[in-house]
C-alpha cells in the first residue's frame, strides 16, 4: 500500500467541473446529474478506501508530483500530504459534501443552470480537496483563493440579481483582506525559513525548542487575518450573511461546512507557530469568543430563517477559534467536524421547508409545518438539540469540551468560559425561537403575506401558484441526505466522549499526532504507513482531567442550554405577544441589534466611500484622465509641434534648400575634422 | 615655388564664393553657373593633389568630371527651357510648386 | 615667375568668381564664368596638367559656357527682378558657407607644413600617359561615360522639345 494516489482525489471533481462546466449546457439533465454525483462520489469512496486501510501514521505521508517553483533557494512543488488531520478534514469535505451533491439534485432540479451549479460545486469541491491536502503553504493557498471563487460564483448564481451579485463580490473582496494577511505571512515564511512546505517550518520550528514569540507571532498573527477573512471572524464577518444570496445547498456546503472552516483548518495545522507564541494564541481566543457572542446576539433578533442560520455559524465558528485559541486544537477540530454535521442538516432542513413553502424564507411567514413535513421537521430537531448542546448529541460534547478546555487553560480562559458559556445560552434561545417559529403554531403564511403585499426579496425559485400551492413534503433525494446527517448528529459524539465524563476520547487520540506539541519529529516519509496499533503515545495537550470539574462543568452548560430552550418556548410558543411588547419596551437597544450594530453601514462609510472617493476622483480622474491620458496626449501634440515646425524646412524654395544643405554640409565637415565621427580621423 | 596649400586655399575660396552665389542669385541660370563654379574649384583641387603626391588618379578624375559635367549641364539646360516654357519665369523664387 | 602667374591668374580667378556673384544680367555673369574657366586652364598648366588645361579650355570655357551663353540668349533672360525669397538662406546659408571657407583655410594652413611646393615641370603628365590609363586601366568607365554622354544628348533633346 505504498502509493495511494491522492492526486487522484482532487482530479475528479475538476474533471466533472470541466465536463459540465463546456458540455453541459447540451446534456440532458440525467447526464449532467450523474457526471456531478460520479465526481462528488468517487473521492469520497477513495477517501473511505484510505480510512478503511489506514493503520496508524506517525509521520504525515507525502506524495510529491513535480517541482512547481524553483527560484534560487526556493523550491515549491505540487505535493500532497496525508496525515490525520488531513484525513478528518477530507472525510467531512467529501461524506458530506457528497450529500449535499444528492441533495441537490432535488432541490435545484427546476432551475436554469442545473448544470452550471454542478460544474460550480465541482470546482469547490476540487479546490477544498487541494487545500486539504496540500503540503505547503503555496498549494494551500491555491485551494484558499480557488474556494474563494468557488464561493463568488455560487453566492451569485442568480446573477440576474443585483443583491446576488453583490452578495458574492462582498465575499470575495472580504475574503481578499484575508488573504493579503495569509501573502504576507507566506513571504515571512520564505524569508525566515527559506521554504512553504509544511514538514520543513514546522520541522525547523520544532527542532528549535528556543523559538518563542518574534517572527512567529507576526506569522501567527498574519495567518490569522486571514484565517478571519475565510472564517468570517471580526472584523470580516459581513459577507456570509450576505452569502445567503446562494441557494442554500451552497450555504451548506459552503458557508457552514466546509470553506468556511478553512481558517480553522489552517491554524490546527499551523498549530507549532501558534503553540510557540501566547500573543497569538490569546489573539485567536478573544477573536473567536467575541465573535461567538456577537454574532449570536445578532442571530436572535433576524427573521429570515437563512440569516439565523448565516449568523449561527459565525458563531459557532467562534467557538472553534476558541477551541484553537486555549491550545484545544483537536476539540476545535472536533467542533469543526460536529458542526458540518449539524449546521449542514440545519441549512438543508430550512432548504427543504424553502421548497416547500415555495420560496418563503421569512419565518413571519412561517408556522404550523410539524405535521405536513413531518420528515424535516423530526431531522431538523435533531440538529437543533444539537446545536444548542444538550447530550447526548454531539453538539454538546464538542462544545462542551472547549468550553472546558478554556476552563482550565488560564486565568483569561475562565473568562472566555463565561462568555462561551453565556452564548451557549443564546444559541439554545434563537434554536429554538427558529424551531417553534417555523414549525410551531397555526399557519401564518397567509396572514403575513396579506400584511406584506409587496414581492418577496429573497424569493429564488420559480414561484408555483401561491395560493393554490398545498404545503407537501420535499423529494426523496433531499430527505435522504438529511435523514444521515441527522443519524450523524446523534451518534458522532461517541467519537469523542471525552474521558473526563467516561468516554475514550477517541478523536482527540486519534488526531494527537497531527496538533499535539510532543510532534516534534516531523519528517516526511514516502514509504508504506506505519503498521501496528493506533500510536497513542503522544497525549493531549491539556493536562489530565478532574473528573469532578468536567462534570460539573458538563452540568451547568446543559443547564444553561435548558434555559434557552424555555425562554424561547415562553415566548414563541406560549405567550406570542411577548416578543412585541419586549421590541417595543427595549426599542434602542432592539433596534442596534436588528440592525447588526450598523457595522454594515460604519464601514461603508470609513472604508468603501474613501476607496471610491479614491477611485473616482483622484485615480479615474485625475491619474487615469489627466497623468496617463494627459502624457499620450502630450506625446502626441509634441510630436506634432516638432513635426509642424520641422515640416517648414519644405517650402518649396530652392534658395532655402541651399541654405539648409550649405549649413548641415558645413556642420558635417566639421564634425568629421574634428574627429566627432569614428570612422575618419585626419588628425 | 609655390606652396601647394595656395592652391588647395585658392579652390576654397572659389567654392566659397560658387555657394555664395548659389544662394544670393535669383536667376536659374545664374545658380546653374554658380554649381559649375563649384565643380571647377573642386577640380582645382584634385589636380594640386595630383601634384603633391605624384599619381595621375587626381587628373583622371577631373577628367571625369569634367566629362559629368557636360552632360549635366546639358540636361540641366533642357530642363530649364522646359521649365520656362512652362512657368514663363526665370525667377527660382517663383518655381516652388513642390513645397508642403 | 611662378609665383607672378599664380598671384596673376589665381586673383582673376577671383575676380571672375565675385563678378559672377555681383553681376544682375545672367550674361555678364557668364562671360565672367568664362573668364574663370580660362585662368583655371592656366593654373592647370602650372600644376602639371597638359592634357586637362587644354580640355578646360575645350570643354568647359569653349562648350559649357557657349550653351549655357545659347540658353540665355535662347530665353531672353534679362536682369534679375528682387524678389522675395526666403530667409532661411541668407540666415543660416551664409554661416554656412563662411564657416566651410574658415574651416578649409583652417585646415590647409595648419597643414601647409605637410604640402610641398610646386616646383613647375617636375611632374607633368602626358597626354600619352593619361590616355594609357584610360584606355587601358579604366576602360569600362570610359565607355560607361561615353553612353552617359549619349543618354544626356536623348534627354536634352527630349526635354527642350516644343510641345506639339
Amino acid at each position: 500500500m505504498t502509493d495511494l494516489h491522492l492526486w487522484l482525489i482532487p482530479l475528479v471533481p475538476v474533471a466533472g467541473f470541466l465536463v459540465n462546466g463546456l458540455f453541459g449546457r447540451r446534456f440532458p439533465k440525467a447526464l449532467v446529474t450523474a457526471v456531478a454525483i460520479v465526481a462528488a462520489a468517487v473521492p469520497m469512496l477513495q477517501v473511505a478506501s484510505i480510512v478503511y486501510r489506514f493503520s496508524s501514521l506517525t509521520r504525515p505521508f507525502i506524495e510529491s508530483h513535480g517541482t512547481w517553483i524553483a527560484a534560487g533557494a526556493f523550491h515549491a512543488s505540487f505535493a500532497f500530504q496525508l496525515d490525520q488531520l488531513s484525513m478528518v478534514m477530507l472525510c467531512v469535505v467529501t461524506g458530506v459534501g457528497f450529500l449535499i451533491h444528492v441533495y441537490s439534485i432535488g432541490y435545484m432540479g427546476e432551475e436554469e443552470g442545473y448544470w452550471r451549479f454542478f460544474a460550480y460545486m465541482n470546482l469547490f469541491l476540487f479546490f477544498m480537496l487541494t487545500l486539504v491536502l496540500s503540503a505547503n503553504f503555496l498549494l494551500m493557498f491555491v485551494g484558499w483563493e480557488g474556494v474563494g471563487l468557488a464561493s463568488y460564483l455560487l453566492i451569485g448564481f442568480y446573477y440576474t440579481r443585483d443583491s446576488a451579485s453583490n452578495a458574492g463580490k462582498k465575499a470575495f473582496l472580504y475574503n481578499r483582506v484575508g488573504d493579503v494577511g495569509f501573502l504576507l505571512a507566506m513571504f515571512l515564511l520564505i524569508a525566515h525559513f527559506g521554504t512553504l512546505n509544511f514538514s520543513d517550518v514546522f520541522g525547523a520550528i520544532g527542532s528549535n525548542p528556543a523559538m518563542h514569540g518574534g517572527i512567529l507571532t507576526a506569522i501567527g498573527l498574519l495567518l490569522l487575518l486571514g484565517a478571519v477573512g475565510k472564517s468570517a471572524q471580526i472584523p470580516l464577518y459581513v459577507w456570509l450573511p450576505d452569502a445567503m444570496e446562494g441557494p442554500t445547498p451552497v450555504s451548506a456546503l459552503i458557508h457552514a461546512a466546509t470553506m468556511v472552516t478553512a481558517g480553522v483548518y489552517m491554524i490546527a495545522r499551523a498549530h507549532i507557530i501558534y503553540d510557540r507564541s501566547a500573543i497569538a494564541l490569546l489573539t485567536v481566543a478573544s477573536i473567536g469568543t467575541a465573535t461567538a457572542l456577537l454574532a449570536a446576539t445578532m442571530g436572535m433578533m433576524q427573521n429570515d430563517i437563512k440569516r439565523v442560520l448565516a449568523y449561527s455559524t459565525v458563531s459557532q465558528l467562534g467557538y472553534m477559534f476558541l477551541g484553537c485559541g486555549v491550545a484545544a486544537y483537536s476539540a476545535g477540530v472536533f467542533h469543526l467536524v460536529t458542526h458540518a454535521f449539524f449546521k449542514a442538516l440545519l441549512f438543508l432542513a430550512a432548504g427543504s421547508v424553502i421548497h416547500t413553502l415555495g420560496g418563503e424564507q421569512d419565518m413571519r411567514a412561517m408556522g404550523g409545518l410539524r405535521t405536513k413535513i413531518p420528515v424535516t421537521f423530526w431531522t431538523m430537531t435533531a440538529a437543533v438539540f444539537a446545536i444548542s448542546g444538550f447530550p447526548p448529541l454531539c453538539g454538546f460534547v464538542s462544545k462542551d469540551e472547549i468550553l472546558y478546555q478554556a476552563f482550565v487553560h488560564s486565568e483569561a480562559g475562565k473568562v472566555f468560559w463565561a462568555v462561551g458559556l453565556l452564548t451557549a445560552g443564546l444559541t439554545s434561545f434563537y434554536m429554538f425561537r427558529l424551531w417553534y417559529m417555523t414549525f410551531f403554531g397555526e399557519s401564518r403564511a397567509v396572514a403575513y403575506e396579506e400584511a406584506a403585499v409587496h414581492a418577496r426579496h429573497d424569493t429564488k425559485l420559480t414561484l408555483e401558484a401561491e395560493h393554490a400551492h398545498h404545503v407537501h413534503e420535499s423529494p426523496k433525494s433531499m430527505l435522504v441526505p438529511m435523514t444521515i446527517l441527522a443519524i450523524l448528529c446523534v451518534i458522532a459524539g461517541g467519537l469523542g466522549w471525552p474521558e473526563g465524563l467516561g468516554g475514550t476520547n477517541w478523536f482527540s487520540h486519534f488526531l494527537a499526532p497531527a496538533v499535539s506539541g510532543a510532534h516534534l519529529q516531523y519528517e516526511p516519509v514516502r514509504v508504506a504507513l506505519a503498521t501496528g496499533g493506533i500510536g497513542a503515545s503522544a497525549t493531549n495537550q491539556a493536562p489530565a482531567p478532574a473528573n469532578n470539574l468536567e462534570i460539573i462543568l458538563a452540568i451547568v452548560s446543559t443547564l444553561v442550554a435548558l434555559s434557552g430552550w424555555c425562554a424561547a418556548h415562553l415566548m414563541y410558543y406560549k405567550r406570542r405577544d411577548l416578543p412585541a411588547r419586549l421590541t417595543a419596551r427595549f426599542h434602542a437597544i432592539y433596534s442596534l441589534v436588528f440592525n447588526k450594530y450598523w457595522v454594515d453601514e460604519i464601514y461603508g462609510a470609513l472604508v468603501v466611500a474613501p476607496v471610491l472617493f479614491i477611485a473616482r476622483w483622484v485615480l479615474a480622474a485625475l491619474v487615469d484622465r489627466g497623468v496617463i491620458d494627459g502624457g499620450g496626449l502630450l506625446a502626441g501634440c509634441t510630436a506634432q509641434g516638432f513635426g509642424s515646425l520641422a515640416a517648414r524646412i519644405q517650402s518649396g524654395n530652392i534658395r532655402s534648400y541651399a541654405g539648409w544643405l550649405a549649413a548641415f554640409a558645413a556642420l558635417l565637415l566639421v564634425a568629421v575634422y574634428f574627429g566627432w565621427t569614428t570612422h575618419f580621423g585626419i588628425r | 615655388m609655390v606652396p601647394i596649400s595656395w592652391y588647395l586655399i585658392l579652390s576654397a575660396i572659389l567654392f566659397s564664393i560658387g555657394v555664395a552665389a548659389f544662394l544670393i542669385k535669383r536667376n536659374i541660370i545664374t545658380v546653374f553657373m554658380s554649381i559649375e563654379l563649384m565643380l571647377n574649384a573642386v577640380n582645382l583641387t584634385f589636380v594640386a593633389f595630383a601634384q603633391q603626391w605624384h599619381v595621375i588618379s587626381g587628373q583622371i578624375f577631373v577628367f571625369f568630371v569634367m566629362v559629368v559635367a557636360a552632360a549635366e549641364s546639358a540636361v540641366g539646360l533642357a530642363i530649364i527651357i522646359a521649365v520656362f516654357r512652362a512657368r514663363s519665369t526665370l525667377n527660382v523664387d517663383q518655381v516652388d510648386v513642390m513645397k508642403l | 615667375m611662378h609665383l607672378a602667374l599664380f598671384l596673376v591668374f589665381g586673383g582673376l580667378c577671383v575676380a571672375g568668381a565675385l563678378n559672377l556673384l555681383l553681376q544682375s544680367h545672367p550674361i555678364n555673369s557668364s562671360l565672367s564664368l568664362v573668364v574663370v574657366m580660362s585662368s583655371l586652364a592656366v593654373l592647370y598648366l602650372l600644376l602639371g596638367a597638359e592634357f586637362l588645361a587644354a580640355a578646360q579650355v575645350i570643354v568647359y570655357a569653349g562648350a559649357i559656357m557657349v550653351l549655357f551663353t545659347f540658353v540665355i540668349m535662347l530665353l531672353n533672360a534679362g536682369r534679375e527682378e528682387r524678389t522675395r525669397g526666403s530667409k532661411m538662406a541668407y540666415a543660416i546659408g551664409f554661416p554656412g558657407a563662411a564657416v566651410l571657407l574658415c574651416l578649409l583655410a583652417y585646415i590647409f594652413i595648419s597643414h601647409s607644413g605637410d604640402f610641398a611646393r610646386v616646383h613647375v615641370g617636375e611632374y607633368v603628365v602626358s597626354t600619352a600617359a593619361l590616355s594609357g590609363v584610360l584606355f587601358r586601366d579604366l576602360l569600362l568607365p570610359f565607355e560607361v561615360t561615353s553612353i552617359l554622354i549619349l543618354i544626356a544628348i536623348l534627354g536634352a533633346v527630349a526635354l527642350a522639345r516644343k510641345e506639339h
